[in-house]
């Protein structure tokens, strides 16, 4: 069976400009064999929303570093959902309090990513997370 | 006791240079020591090349640089004391770029603070001049970064939580209400929108009764490096260099006490670039605005003194070292060879600097204290001229109180207990760190060369060189952690399963309600119509390429906001478009 390659978009949503865990976090992705699309800088959430909805990802991995995470995680999934995305995993890392990844899982967003993540180990939650929810679609 | 007096009488009648024969004979002993050095060199390796070497490093700087188990003073012997080394204060100011150095003054030790509301930042910089720090440096949030009124649908969730949010010289009043401007001075950290901030702290200088030669401080107004790494940028390269040089030119006469650009390596190097590509990435954008000074046709050396450096200081000591020492000794070569200055003071590299954030781990956070200390420590072996030191916590929120009266403490400790500000240079003639400091000049040369090969560096911004660079070295380095061949306490290695929670400062929405509420008030308040007339003055000067200092400091005066200025450029120079790789 050909299997088909995961589609990542990782996102740059609001005004921060930290771009280094973005930018090896898709280089990694990438070299793990998902397909991986990078938006560049300062993306609102609606930008998001429908490139995510053009390229067809199966993943939208935010990274955020201006601790506006509580505002932009929310207003990203619920726009995907507005698209018709909801069954896309909404993930990703950045300076995020243990307690706020908490509060945002509840409201849907996947496992975040903090400092001294192991690259590999974010490759392999998503293809965990693929394999458990997409391999049956995909026949 | 014969021989002995024998030299001492031959000095004594010796008073002109020393004779011919004198030389050879000091030559033929100089010789002699190589030789029998090279030898016994060649000894000690054969004897140690099969001991057992250790396994958990692979004896590489942070960067990457090999480094030998030993260096001797064969690795020194192409250094010309006077010409490359000299003394403190003097070209080319290897050991410093003041005569004294510590023993007149010691470094400022300035903390990077903002957040919330200009009130709430207001009452933290009381407090810390109350505890003894020296010189006030101030974080915006990002939408102030990035031009943008607190107010603006597209900062929403950012006001206020990344730093201080300043949409209007009303805000900057706030900020420094009861901090007297002509004795407190002031780093702001802005780079895109520079211009609008220098202009709000001007004008509430002026409000304060303080004339604009006696404002001290810095502002970043970096844009290169923005473009590069830290990417708070608005306007394409050419006009925000236009916008630099209109700085330099109007404060050369009007602001002479203010350091008018901080040519930064910090956010390069924390973006993942080598402590060489930091270095020669950033002088390399210091020469490219001298460069725009000189075609603009203003003396160098009216200029080119108020220039200033700011390094990031990682954890690799001897290199952080060595670079601080190479940074000052290629300035001034530069400068005086190249740029043809002629004032000491254009060829003398000042510099700040701010331990590396990037080194902060999550894991174990009370460990940063002892990595703030060590980067400290080196940032001032490197003679540095100002100290940020942040604080342990800032790998997971802004620094609370607590976290940052440590990372001031720091500084007080290394400035009076250690001992090391007591003289000048202590690691000057080590041969390891004259040979690293040789080492990334060579470097940074090579560095230098390729940049011109591409076309200079806004042709290099624009094809993506640097970024490229930078994201190759960030992927190298996390290679490296992941691999296990560069230990990270508590992240690779020596990791515990059980963390405490620590206590950490939260920024709630309320700072951009009490924003949204201050900056309708103010346009309630503030006369329309003077604001739209000096908005139109200003991009007038805009469309007629003038100086626009004079025009942005009487729209900031009327009360014009930080994003309503923004626009009234942005209509004629449009927005800088990223090259988006990885």
């Amino acid at each position: 069976m050909a299997e088909r390659k995961i589609r990542v978009l990782v996102a740059k949503p609001g005004l921060d400009g930290h771009d280094r865990g973005a930018k090896v976090i898709a280089a990694s992705l990438r070299d793990a064999g998902m397909e991986v699309i990078y938006t560049g800088l300062h993306q609102t959430p609606e930008k998001i929303a429908t490139t995510a909805l053009q390229e067809d990802v199966d993943v939208v991995a935010l990274s955020i570093l201006s601790g506006a995470h509580m505002t932009l995680f929310p207003r990203v999934l619920e726009l995907l959902r507005e698209n018709g995305m909801d069954d896309v995993l909404v993930t990703g890392g950045g300076i995020i309090p243990q307690e706020d990844m908490d509060a945002l899982q509840e409201l849907g967003v996947g496992r975040l990513f903090g400092p001294g993540t192991v690259t590999g180990d974010a490759a392999a939650y998503i293809r965990d997370w693929f394999e458990e929810n997409r391999m049956d679609e995909d026949g | 006791m014969y021989g002995m007096e024998g030299m001492l009488m031959s000095q004594v009648i010796d008073t002109d240079a020393p004779t011919a024969a004198d030389l050879e004979r000091e030559l033929e002993r100089k010789r002699q020591e190589i030789v029998e050095l090279e030898a016994r060199l060649a000894g000690w390796r054969a004897t140690t090349a099969g001991a057992p070497q250790r396994q958990d490093t692979d004896f590489t700087t942070v960067s990457g640089e090999p480094v030998r188990a030993l260096y001797t003073p064969l690795d020194t012997r192409d250094d010309d004391y006077l010409a490359d080394i000299g003394l403190p204060g003097e070209y080319p100011f290897t050991r410093g770029p003041y005569a004294t150095m510590y023993r007149t003054r010691l470094w400022t030790k300035r903390l990077f603070s903002g957040f919330a509301t200009a009130a709430e930042t207001n009452e933290r910089y009381k407090f810390l001049l109350a505890h003894g720090t020296t010189g006030l440096s101030v974080a915006f949030d990002f939408p102030t970064l990035m031009g943008y009124d607190s107010d603006d649908p597209l900062c929403e969730g950012e006001v206020g939580k990344c730093g201080v949010a300043i949409s209007s010289l009303a805000d900057m009043e706030t900020l420094f209400d009861g901090i007297p401007l002509d004795r407190v001075s002031v780093s702001m950290t802005i780079n895109g929108p520079a211009i609008m901030l220098y202009c709000f702290l001007l004008a509430a200088a002026e409000k304060q009764g303080v004339p604009f030669e006696k404002v001290t401080g810095t502002i970043q107004n970096d844009i290169l490096k923005e473009y590069q790494a830290q990417h708070a940028w608005i306007y394409p390269p050419k006009p925000a260099l236009k916008i630099i040089t209109d700085i330099f030119e109007w404060s050369a006469v009007s602001a002479p006490k203010f350091n008018t650009i901080s040519i930064s390596g910090y956010h390069i190097r924390e973006a993942g670039a080598t402590a060489v590509e930091e270095l020669a990435f950033t002088l390399k954008n210091g020469f490219t605005y001298v460069e725009e000074g000189i075609a603009r046709g203003l003396d160098v050396d009216e200029f080119a003194p108020r220039l200033s450096f700011f390094w990031d200081v990682h954890n690799d000591l001897f290199e952080e070292i060595a670079k601080f020492r190479a940074s000052r000794r290629i300035w001034a070569r530069h400068m005086r060879d190249i740029y043809g200055a002629k004032r000491p003071e254009s060829w003398r590299l000042r510099t700040h600097a701010q331990t590396a954030g990037v080194t902060l781990t999550a894991q174990q956070p009370h460990n940063n204290i002892v990595r703030v200390a060590y980067q400290g420590l080196a940032a001032v072996l490197g003679g540095t001229q100002s100290l940020h030191t942040n604080a342990m916590d800032e790998s997971l929120a802004l620094p609370t109180e607590n976290a940052v009266r440590i990372a001031l403490r720091t500084q007080q400790i290394l400035a009076f207990e250690t001992g090391v500000p007591n003289t000048i240079d202590p690691l000057a003639g080590s041969y390891f760190v004259e040979s690293m400091t040789d080492e990334l000049e060579r470097q940074a040369e090579e560095i230098f060369a390729e940049i011109d090969d591409l076309g200079g560096v806004v042709a290099g911004i624009e094809s993506g060189y640097f970024q490229a660079r930078i994201s190759r070295s960030a992927r190298r380095f996390q290679d490296e952690v992941e691999a296990r061949s560069r230990l990270i306490v508590g992240v690779n290695s020596f990791q515990e399963d059980d963390e405490p929670d620590l206590e950490i400062l939260r920024i709630d929405e309320s700072a951009a309600e009490a924003q949204a509420g201050r900056l309708a008030a103010l346009r309630e308040r503030r006369d329309g119509g003077a604001v739209e007339h000096a908005l139109g003055a200003l991009t007038a000067a805009v469309m007629a390429d003038e100086n626009l200092m004079p025009p942005m400091l009487d729209a900031v005066r009327a009360y014009a906001t930080l994003g309503e200025i923004r626009d009234a450029l942005e209509k004629v120079y449009g927005r800088f478009q990223e090259p988006v790789a990885f």
